[in-house]
């Protein structure tokens, strides 16, 4: 059976999907009271893998934890953490928890986490874990040996970042992760529409949806760090300045007015769009009115 | 060639606090070209434990000898007298060179002086960096002649990932992205059709450690 994402995308519906980070800990329940407000106006949640490389709950378990609510995951996996034999397992274990969409990632080194110590595997990439998805479907894994029990629905999505720099490389390895069975994208945060169009006009002869990924821009100050540290970020300097010239109470509504209108321009050029609150999930429904998506 | 650094001389003062007469056993290949194990790392080595000695009013002895590689029994075999007199040897060799050593006097103990960091290539005096991990399944002939496995921190074969930023890597702004440089050299080369192919999976299978090979020429004296 087809999740929501799935038959929201291949209906041609716009879908808007936002994030649900495991806690670092036990306490899953307010990790969930926190996105559960969020469920009349998003299809459905990405779930983290160790996200930028912090050791916390498995994106299986928090994704399990989405489905007893009654909210739809969608599975985040990562390469760093595992080889190929555990990653297959997890992804048919995902299957067997209910889990159907699957976003396949490279993931972030382990030096920029919590555990710089630790071995970085990356046995596969994120181009081979879609293959390896795609084996599984078809009944087999990546040795060829045969399943008992095929995870044939399965919705199998990827990752891409706009305004990467060179971006032909990505385009590049967009077109293999299509190749490779990628069914559906979210992107990196993106801030110009002129980057987005940039990307566009490449991605959309893929004919495979594309959601638009938008970062909520906090402050002046967060826009320069992403531009410093954040790799395919690239906050242009009149946003910037736009934000700097803004008093503390009124950055929420200036960061959603910003968005909005990123929205609103971009959305005859893409499929949904995927947001990155940072923590202001509480703005997501007046952003979403605002970007006129209610 | 393999290229190694000297530990601290803390460290290496710990493994050999014990012994009373050790010898300094250099070697003269890679180490000696990088600096860290040749036959004049070994006579500064011993002169700051001479040094030290003295200033402790000890009676410490620390001999010092060369060899042409600590990789090979045939030179090994060289200071089989000299050993003797000594209690403990610290090898300036890589971590090959050390286990051969230890091997070959295996009642006598070894310490490692070096770290052996990577193989590598000269950059400029003084200076080295990696070029091979030694994964024992060459791609350099789809890859432009540089190696993501070793290149890229992720060691990825199928292209950059999302953290690749201004054609630096996300581990350290530093350090080049693998990706950007394939990506420049297979576009300057007209071959840039070969980073659009999915890659076979990496074979990691042939690097399964530890690895004997032999070759085909003397493979005939075999029974």
């Amino acid at each position: 059976m087809a999740t929501r994402l799935q038959e929201k995308l291949e209906a041609k519906e716009f879908v808007i999907t936002g994030e649900a980070g495991p806690p670092k800990g036990v306490n899953v329940k307010k990790a969930l009271e926190e996105v559960e407000p969020l469920k009349d106006y998003l299809i459905a949640y990405n779930v983290t893998d160790n996200q930028a490389s912090v050791m916390r709950v498995t994106s299986l378990v928090m994704s399990y934890k989405l489905i007893e609510k009654g909210l739809e995951p969608i599975f985040q996996i990562t390469c760093r953490d595992r080889n190929r034999l555990a990653i297959q397992s997890e992804i048919l274990s995902a299957y067997v928890m209910g889990i159907r969409n699957v976003l396949c990632l490279t993931g972030d080194h382990v030096v920029l986490g919590d555990h710089p110590e630790a071995m970085p595997v990356f046995d596969l990439d994120s181009v081979s874990v879609l293959q390896a998805v795609q084996a599984l479907k078809n009944g087999k894994d990546l040795a060829g040996e045969d399943l008992d029990g095929a995870p044939t629905d399965i919705f199998q999505g990827a990752v891409v970042a706009p305004g990467a720099d060179p971006l032909e490389p990505q385009l590049i390895k967009f077109d293999k992760k299509v190749e490779a069975g990628a069914r559906f994208f979210q992107t990196q945060g993106v801030f110009s529409v002129g980057e987005w169009e940039r990307f566009y006009k490449h991605a959309e002869r893929a004919k495979v949806p594309v959601m638009l990924g938008i970062i909520l821009l906090k402050s002046a100050a967060m826009g320069r760090f992403m531009n410093e540290n954040v790799a395919g970020v690239n906050v242009p300097k009149s946003l910037i300045k736009r934000m700097a010239g803004v008093k503390k109470k009124d950055r929420p509504k200036v960061s959603i007015e910003i968005a909005a209108e990123l929205i609103r321009k971009i959305r005859p050029m893409c499929q949904g769009v995927h947001i990155m609150a940072l923590g202001w999930d509480k703005y997501i429904p007046d952003l979403l009115k605002e970007a006129e998506l209610l | 060639m393999i290229v190694a650094e000297r530990k601290p001389l803390d460290k290496i003062a710990g493994m050999i606090e014990p012994f009373e007469k050790v010898l300094i056993v250099g070697c003269g290949t890679c180490v000696a070209v990088c600096l860290s194990g040749g036959e004049k790392e070994v006579a500064e080595l011993a002169e700051e434990f001479r040094l030290k000695t003295r200033m402790n009013g000890g009676k410490r002895v620390f001999g010092e000898y060369t060899l042409t590689r600590q990789c090979d029994m045939e030179y090994l075999d060289q200071i089989a007298d000299v050993v003797e007199d000594y209690d403990a040897i610290l090898s300036m060799a890589c971590g090959a060179g050390v286990q051969f050593i230890a091997q070959r006097y295996d009642h006598k103990p070894v310490f490692p002086a070096l770290d052996t960091r990577f193989i590598g290539v000269s950059m400029e005096a003084g200076t080295w960096s990696q070029r091979c991990i030694a994964c024992s399944d060459c791609i350099l002939d789809r890859t432009g002649g540089i190696c993501p496995k070793t290149m890229c921190a992720k060691g990825l074969v199928n292209g950059p990932c999302g953290g690749t930023n201004h054609g630096k890597c996300e581990v350290n702004p530093e350090t080049d992205c693998a990706w950007t440089l394939i990506y420049r050299r297979l576009e300057k080369l007209g071959r840039l059709e070969l980073m659009r192919e999915i890659q076979p999976l990496k074979r990691n299978h042939p690097a399964t450690r530890p690895i004997t090979i032999r070759h085909d020429s003397y493979k005939r004296f075999d029974g």
